[in-house]
């Protein structure tokens, strides 16, 4: 069992290091593995599970099955119908969250550790048991048909919906996950028992814990939670790529304040550049009121009450993307100075002074994310989905102190592409029929 | 049921609660503060919130309190626009702010060791605010598209501020936070700064800390940036004008082409938390979780599980006001449920619950509920701060704070069952549809 030790010092003078996170590598008899941060000082645990692959898992013509799957997790399971269900969980005051993304189901659990084997019981008929009664299957289908109907007329929900259908069109990530009224009507039971053994299986798990329980006692509760799951699920989708070319589309849709949406292709994970982009991104769009974004299209013009751009690296497939919303009659404007930025930074990177501001705010906010047992789980199984080592949160820090001025330059040059940049703009915009895809 | 004794029984003998946690102190000034401890993390949350939000606005200036909100980082004598928030970022801190009816508050989160830092600027801008014409204008247009963003946008938004304004005819509750838009237009450096000279004092300031600190630390540091602050000897009582008695029920009807999932809502004006009497607040807050709190609740039981009448139903009750609250019921039809058919059931589903009383067990869960959020709530010292903040801002003490979830467990089912016949008067009621403009009113 490997000791990692976060040693929260931060790299400016005056900083000194009094706490740590130790991270444990936890394994099971039957095989699992977790990372572990004991926190006995209050007597509860926070638990997190991933399952690889999520909502993109799902079968050709069942868009929405994973996503309706994960809605009946908690809706009846093993010997408890829905309502038993959550009476059991109320009565030990554990909460069980289950969701799912693009790349993954995710679950986390919240229980005192007086009543960890009651709801470890729960959570173990949950994600092997689940019921899929028929009264639970149409309660939750008519809830998500009702989500579809008002994500038709949501400004953002449409300008996402646009941009996904632009950017993949051939993959499971071009179309919302919740699937289409149509699709979501057709599902069956067959389809939801389907999707269950598709994307919650041994093959693709992640397991992260924070508090009050100690490695032998969660090495032995992996078993009994996850051991019953299948050893493979459905194989992950296809990676993919960008298809979307630089330029502009407008949807029209009655709201005084457009929705616009841009990106263009960007930078995977595991790429030796992505710190000196994560850096070059933290400048230009990241966060605060400090980037550039925020400081020429709302601090200056007062176009926008926020504009952020962001590198999203997908399991399969990279974008670097933002969003802006300004009244129809600015975004025109907005559009061009983030048109202006993007070029800006492609050409002449960040300065000395702008790369240290961001090293400093990067490197002193990094520990302070550790701060209760649910981020510290949640940040656990997040670096192991992201393949990192637990020693990352020792070398993090220094990773981003060593990217260079040249560093960001380069990537800045090869990453940042005015023109392929493309903006989704939801709304009644004025003055952008002018200037398409420029 | 045997599980729950056990539990019950473990949560008992538990020694630390979260009030543990707290201490509090008054600078001579009359500026409050408020230190809660949690030694895991070498990180503090600062706060300064004052008593003054939407609420205290004078007519015609709706709106100001947010926009003050937003100019105070805008730059004082000795600091430049943007740099309070830039020395933030480059401690590797984060900062932000948020206003509401009845307070407006400021917080950054830093290392510990950063706290001294980010008092000097808090009471910098406390009292050497420093605003120009083009900050103002600037900041204007952020603010309408804020406005834009948060309500314009949003059918049900909209909604929500039309009913706010219906169920507070006289008293400023009506007045929607962000201000009406035609009087946003029109703020100037002015109204930003009587606002300001007004209520930006240390006595009508409290000073809220959480994270790796001592109480003693805390002291001596508010002390040194605080403690030299003058207070605002004009500052009076906080008087509101209040509602009169409503004596007819008041309905609402929108219609939009944005609002793809009609629904009803209706809310009652209800009592909120009073300094040493609470009491009521308790009980009606354990019946908004009853009828509203999750798939056992009553709503969810009756409209969505034995009727499908619903796809969604909840009710909501925050006592945590200065002045009169709302309690309110919602209800989402399923698809080919008129907005009539449901209020009806909705209607049925509360006057059916007041006829067969309240399930002894669901009441045991949430009361256990309860008293596990207080495990909970230790690992969350920033949620811990707010929580402080909003009553100490709504007019309650520490010691309320305190005392409110031992009130919680001795409310009964009695008590549970009077303070809903007395909120369910229809004559105190707003009743709002919210519907698509090609659905025909039933």
């Amino acid at each position: 069992m490997k000791r990692f030790a976060l040693v929260l010092g931060l790299v400016c003078a005056g900083f000194s290091a009094r706490a740590e996170v130790d991270i444990q590598e936890v394994t099971s008899p039957g095989g699992f593995t977790a990372w572990l941060v004991e926190e006995p000082s209050i007597p509860f645990i926070s638990l997190e599970i991933r399952f690889r692959g999520g909502a993109s898992l799902d079968a050709e013509g069942k868009r929405g099955a994973t996503n309706m799957m994960v809605g009946l997790l908690e809706e009846g399971a093993g010997d408890l119908d829905a309502r038993a269900f959550a009476e059991a969980a109320e009565s030990i005051a554990a909460t069980l969250d289950f969701d799912v993304g693009d790349d993954d189901v995710s679950v986390s659990a919240r229980f005192l550790t007086e009543t960890t084997d009651e709801a470890m019981r729960l959570l173990r008929a949950a994600l092997i048991e689940p019921r899929f009664d028929a009264d639970a299957v149409e309660r939750v289908r008519a809830q998500i048909v009702s989500g579809i109907r008002s994500d038709e007329r949501d400004p953002d929900a449409i300008a996402g919906r646009t941009f996904d259908a632009l950017f993949f069109p051939d993959h499971p990530y071009g179309t919302p996950y919740e699937g289409t009224v149509d699709s979501v009507t057709a599902l069956t039971r067959d389809d939801l028992v389907a999707a269950h053994k598709a994307a919650l299986a041994r093959d693709r798990v992640y397991v992260a814990a924070a508090g009050d329980i100690s490695a032998d006692e969660l090495a032995a509760l992996m078993d009994g939670l996850l051991g019953a799951l299948p050893e493979t699920g459905a194989p992950m989708p296809a990676e993919t790529s960008v298809a979307a070319d630089g330029g502009l589309t407008v949807v029209p849709f009655d709201v005084p304040q457009s929705v616009a949406l841009f990106g263009h292709e960007g930078m995977e994970r595991d790429d030796p550049d992505f710190f000196a982009a994560f850096v070059m991104n933290t400048v230009l769009g990241g966060g605060g009121f400090e980037a550039r974004l925020m400081e020429e299209v709302r601090e200056k013009r007062g176009l926008t009450y926020g504009v952020y751009s962001y590198l999203v690296p997908k399991d399969r497939a990279a974008i670097y993307t933002g969003r802006v919303a300004s009244a129809n009659d600015r975004v025109a404007e907005a559009i061009e100075v983030i048109r202006a930025e993007w070029a800006r930074m492609a050409e002449n990177g960040v300065t000395e002074e702008e790369l240290t501001r961001a090293k400093t705010y990067l490197t002193g906010a990094y520990p302070l994310r550790f701060d209760g047992n649910g981020p510290i789980a949640r940040m656990l199984v997040g670096m192991q989905m992201e393949g990192l080592t637990p020693d990352y949160v020792n070398t993090r820090n220094a990773q981003v102190e060593a990217v260079t001025l040249d560093d960001v330059r380069r990537v800045a040059g090869e990453l940042l592409q005015p023109d392929k940049l493309h903006f989704v703009v939801v709304g009644q915009p004025q003055g952008l029929e002018t200037a398409p895809g420029q | 049921m045997l599980r729950l004794a056990l539990a019950l029984t473990l949560l008992a003998a538990l020694p630390a609660r979260a009030q543990d946690q707290v201490t509090t102190f008054t600078l001579d000034n009359g500026m409050e503060a408020v230190v809660i401890e949690d030694h895991r993390a070498p990180v503090v949350v600062h706060m300064v919130w004052y008593r003054a939000g939407s609420a205290d606005e004078p007519q015609g200036a709706s709106g100001v309190a947010h926009f003050l909100e937003h100019l105070l980082f805008k730059g004082t004598d000795t600091l430049a626009p943007g740099e309070f928030s830039a020395t933030v970022a480059a401690n590797g801190g984060t900062d932000n702010a948020f206003t509401s009816y009845d307070y407006t508050g400021y917080f950054q989160r830093v290392a510990s060791d950063r706290l001294g830092l980010m008092m000097t600027m808090e009471a910098d801008r406390m009292v050497n605010l420093r605003l120009g014409e083009g900050d103002i204008l600037t900041e204007r247009d952020v603010i309408i598209e804020e406005r834009n963003t948060r309500v314009e946008n949003d059918p049900g938004s909209i909604f929500r501020e039309q009913r706010q304004a219906a169920q507070y005819l006289h008293h400023p509750y009506g007045t929607p936070i962000i201000g009406w838009r035609h009087e946003m237009e029109t703020l100037d450096l002015d109204d930003a700064l009587a606002f300001y000279k007004q209520f930006y004092a240390p006595n009508n300031a409290i000073l809220i800390v959480a994270g790796d600190v001592t109480p003693d630390e805390v002291r001596a540091l508010a002390e040194e940036h605080y403690g030299t602050l003058p207070p605002n000897p004009a500052l009076g009582p906080r008087e509101r004008v209040s509602e009169p008695v409503q004596l007819a029920e008041r309905r609402l009807v929108m219609k939009d082409a944005r609002v793809a999932q009609p629904y009803v809502i209706r809310s009652y004006l209800a009592p909120e938390r009073d300094p040493g009497a609470q009491e009521k607040a308790a009980a009606l807050t354990l019946l908004a979780e009853i009828l509203g709190g999750g798939q056992t609740s009553v709503l969810t039981r009756k409209l969505q599980f034995e009727t499908q009448q619903a796809v969604y139903t909840s009710a909501w009750y925050d006592g945590t006001n200065y002045d009169d609250t709302t309690f309110g019921l919602v209800i989402v039809p399923t698809e080919g449920v008129t907005l009539q058919q449901a209020e009806d059931a909705l209607d049925a589903a509360v006057a059916e619950f007041l006829e067969e009383g309240i399930d002894a067990q669901q009441l045991e869960r949430i009361k256990f509920q309860i008293k596990a959020q207080q495990i909970y709530a230790r690992d969350d010292a920033d949620r811990l701060a707010r929580r402080y903040g909003e009553a100490l801002t709504s007019g309650l003490t520490v010691a309320d704070v305190q005392a409110w979830p031992g009130i919680l467990q001795a409310v009964t089912e009695d008590d549970i069952l009077e303070a809903a016949r007395s909120v369910f008067d229809r004559n105190r009621s707003v009743t709002g549809w919210l519907m698509s403009d090609e659905e025909a009113t039933q």
